[in-house]
């Protein structure tokens, strides 16, 4: 009797972490006599990413989809300790995505689709990428009222030193520490320059706000609250800010980072080749129509990056491992708050 | 034939550099291969090595301890080759400190001072791992630090496999080139070998020269062996012919002596019976002499055809000559001579004693073959470069035998048993107009008898 207990004790205790990570939403897309069900596990909003799950269900009437979002570091989580079960993972957070594929969690796959992928749009048969989005500023016309936007990060630096009134409580950028995207962004503005020091040792000084999503971010610039948003997504804010209103987007021209949103395919997906199916669509001619149209995000486009000099994609290679390192992580996190929270 | 080609030299030749060109195609390619493998894995280890120093030289001494910061390139420089994954594994003092705690260690006993390369299996796949090892001073003490980092090689095989194909393609032509020289080669070493066999074979059965010409220096030894065996069969063949004549003339000596005397004898005596006799005897003996005059006229004729004797000569004084000399012989037997000559001399190079000898077989065969009263035709004629002899009689033809068949040595016609004969005449004449690049024929003549044609070469 007592083996059988500790054995069902095991199977429960395994079963359990599997509902271990935190979702923000889930939704059915049923079909009508489903075969088959398509998990998708994203850190994508799923209001976002209906018009692609209809598109692809109009190609797949027999496949219902069920569509998890959660925060990147919670995908993570879900894959990397609890093992969830899902056909296809999609997260902005490039890094961890690359930690993911780096430590064997994903499953190869190759098709048409795949291979005429740009090549820093994909890594190995494992990570591709389906969108790219500048990653941008957001200003309030009326907070810059009298002074010209700036250009640049030097330009915004010097708007900061001399104004340091306007801008006192009113800057909002993300929370590295709770926020997978934004601790990405950071680290790799830290990269790029080291303006970026500067610029949080301005910032820090003129006590901005930290936030845990974009959205937030950019309903306090519409409120007023804030006069300026650093590092926010661009497709979010040009898809949520109205045309003709207070707030503007800026891509900063001394550089503006490109963000690559990416799917794998998990290693223990059960269904693989519906996880495959859906991200060939996305890489489709009509995928990346709806993707542009629908969705608002910018498909991939290798002349739109050669275009616009400003751009620098985050590359999708190990280096992004660096930081995703607990070690390195501390102490970039430290050395953040050290510049930019003053109690 | 299956035992010729087993022992053909040229297909030994070639098959032996086809194995020789195979070998050496199959050597290159392992040679590339193992080449390019130590060549990628050399480039692969030191961008390795180079990310793992990267690592190392970030490393401080601070008084919590060890300051680790990898540097973002480290990593990033991997990517420069190939995608693939990237490990690592960070050990202070016997602790791992971040990355992967599972990475092998570097194997016991090697100094880490560079970095030291070594292949393992780790997790589902196999890894290249770079190790070094810095002393860091943490409060005045020493503490080592061990840095490893580790590469999937899919790049580098994935290279080294672009590389086999071409080092593969590379072979195959190289075979294909080495196969055409290889052919080539047998057939250019084999061509002396080719011309002396050749030389050889189109000797005719009579060219008893020695083997000259040029001789590769390994086929010397064979050529002489050879000239040696043809010169004491050329020897042989002299003694032969020389007692043959030699014979001849000891038989033709005496017979004359008792053709004398049975003539004389003949004057003496008036008894019919004896008279008979006598008369048989001297045809016997007149056979007997003209059998060997024939011997020795071929035992000549052979032996010139060796070694002529070759100057300019005029044909048509030689035909009237020979048709003088038999006048006496055709009269004999009421038989007459019809000679047709050309107005001017026609020249031939040639051997006189030869042609005339053929010339008088010709003539004696036609005589001793056409009846009393018959008519013999001597003509000389010119016609596209080449001389002909035409002698034609009313005798009895060739009653169905081939010209090829009369000339062969002691045959005779079918219908000649009456008549007394050697059967060398027409070998003779064969044997002359062969020696002289010339054609010897004899056909029925319209209205009966022979027509003989002997045609020489106007040179």
């Amino acid at each position: 009797m007592r083996p059988i207990i500790t054995a069902v004790a095991l199977i429960c205790a395994s079963i359990w972490p599997a509902q271990a990570f935190e979702i923000e939403e889930e939704h059915q897309f049923p079909a009508p006599n489903a075969s088959a069900e398509l998990r998708i596990l994203s850190t994508t909003d799923t209001i976002t990413f209906t018009p692609l799950i209809e598109g692809f269900q109009k190609n797949h009437p027999d496949l219902a989809v069920r569509y998890t979002v959660a925060s990147s570091q919670e995908v993570f989580r879900a894959i990397y300790d609890d093992s969830a079960q899902f056909d296809l993972v999609i997260s902005s957070a490039m890094d961890l995505q690359m930690k993911l594929a780096n430590d064997g969690f994903a499953a190869s796959h190759s098709s048409d689709a795949v291979e005429a992928l740009p090549v820093w749009a994909f890594w190995r048969d494992q990570l591709f990428a389906f969108a790219q989005e500048p990653v941008v500023m957001i200003a309030s016309q009326a907070a810059f009222k009298g002074l010209t936007l700036p250009r640049t990060r030097q330009d915004l630096i010097r708007i900061l030193r001399d104004n340091p009134e306007r801008f006192r409580a009113r800057i909002g950028t993300y929370d590295p520490q709770q926020s997978g995207a934004g601790y990405l962004f950071a680290t790799q503005d830290s990269r790029q320059s080291d303006t970026f020091w500067r610029l949080a040792e301005v910032m820090g000084a003129l006590s901005p706000r930290l936030y845990a999503s974009t959205g937030a971010m950019i309903g306090d610039v519409q409120s007023g609250k804030l006069a300026l948003a650093y590092n926010v997504l661009g497709s979010y804010a040009t898809a949520r800010l109205p045309a003709g209103g207070d707030g503007v987007v800026v891509e900063l021209e001394d550089f503006t980072l490109t963000l690559l949103r990416t799917g794998l395919i998990p290693r223990n997906a059960t269904r693989p080749d519906l996880g495959g199916a859906f991200l060939d669509f996305l890489l489709s001619d009509e995928g990346r129509r709806l993707i542009r149209d629908k969705a608002g995000l910018p498909p991939i486009d290798e002349a739109a990056l050669a275009a616009g000099q400003h751009l620098r994609p985050i590359r999708l290679d190990p280096g992004l491992l660096v930081f995703v390192d607990p070690l390195k992580r501390r102490r970039f996190l430290n050395e953040w708050s050290a510049a930019l929270i003053h109690p | 034939m299956k035992t010729y080609l087993a022992h053909s030299i040229r297909r030994r030749l070639v098959l032996q550099l086809l194995i020789v060109a195979a070998v050496l195609a199959v050597l290159l390619y392992f040679s590339i291969r193992t080449v390019a493998d130590d060549a990628v894995e050399t480039t692969q280890d030191s961008i390795l090595g180079a990310a793992t120093m990267a690592i190392a030289d970030q490393l401080r001494g601070a008084d919590e301890g060890v300051e680790i910061d990898i540097p973002y390139s480290a990593f990033s420089m991997l990517s420069s080759i190939s995608q693939d994954r990237v490990f690592y594994r960070i050990v202070v003092g016997g602790e791992t400190i971040t990355g992967y705690p599972d990475l092998p260690d570097p194997p016991q006993g090697t100094s880490l001072l560079s970095p030291v390369y070594f292949s393992s299996p780790f997790r589902d796949t196999d890894v290249r791992i770079a190790a070094v090892e810095r002393a860091v001073l943490v409060e005045r003490s020493s503490v080592p630090v061990l840095v490893m980092v580790a590469q999937t090689r899919q790049g580098q095989a994935a290279i080294v496999a672009s590389m086999a194909n071409r080092a593969a393609a590379l072979g195959l032509g190289f075979f294909a080139v080495a196969a055409i020289l290889s052919l080539l080669t047998a057939s250019s070493v084999l061509k002396p070998l080719h011309r002396l066999a050749g030389s050889v074979g189109r000797r005719g059965p009579q060219d008893l020269r020695p083997v000259t010409g040029s001789t590769p220096a390994e086929l010397v030894p064979f050529v002489l062996s050879l000239n040696g065996f043809i010169s004491r069969l050329r020897a042989a063949l002299t003694r032969t012919e020389t007692f043959i004549a030699e014979a001849a003339h000891h038989i033709r000596t005496p017979l004359s002596t008792v053709r004398a005397q049975a003539e004389i004898a003949l004057r003496q005596t008036d008894d019919a019976e004896t008279r008979a006799t006598l008369h048989k005897m001297i045809r016997a003996v007149e056979d007997s002499a003209r059998s060997a005059s024939q011997l020795l006229d071929h035992a000549t004729v052979v032996y010139r055809t060796d070694q002529r004797d070759d100057a300019r000569i005029d044909l048509r004084t030689l035909v009237q000559d020979v048709a003088r000399m038999s006048d006496p012989t055709a009269d004999l037997r009421d038989i007459t001579l019809d000679v047709t000559v050309p107005d001017i001399a026609v020249e031939i190079q040639g051997d006189r004693l030869l042609i005339e000898s053929a010339l008088r077989n010709l003539v004696d065969n036609s005589i001793k073959y056409t009846l009393a009263d018959g008519l013999i035709g001597i003509a000389l004629t010119v016609e596209s470069g080449r001389a002909d002899i035409i002698v034609t009689d009313t005798g009895r033809g060739l009653s169905g035998a081939t010209a090829k068949e009369l000339t062969e040595r002691f045959r005779r016609g079918a219908n000649v048993a009456d008549v007394v004969g050697s059967g060398l005449g027409l070998t003779i004449v064969a044997e002359v107009a062969a020696a002289h690049d010339g054609a010897f024929t004899l056909a029925d003549r319209k209205g009966g008898g022979a027509c003989a044609r002997l045609s020489l070469p106007l040179r």
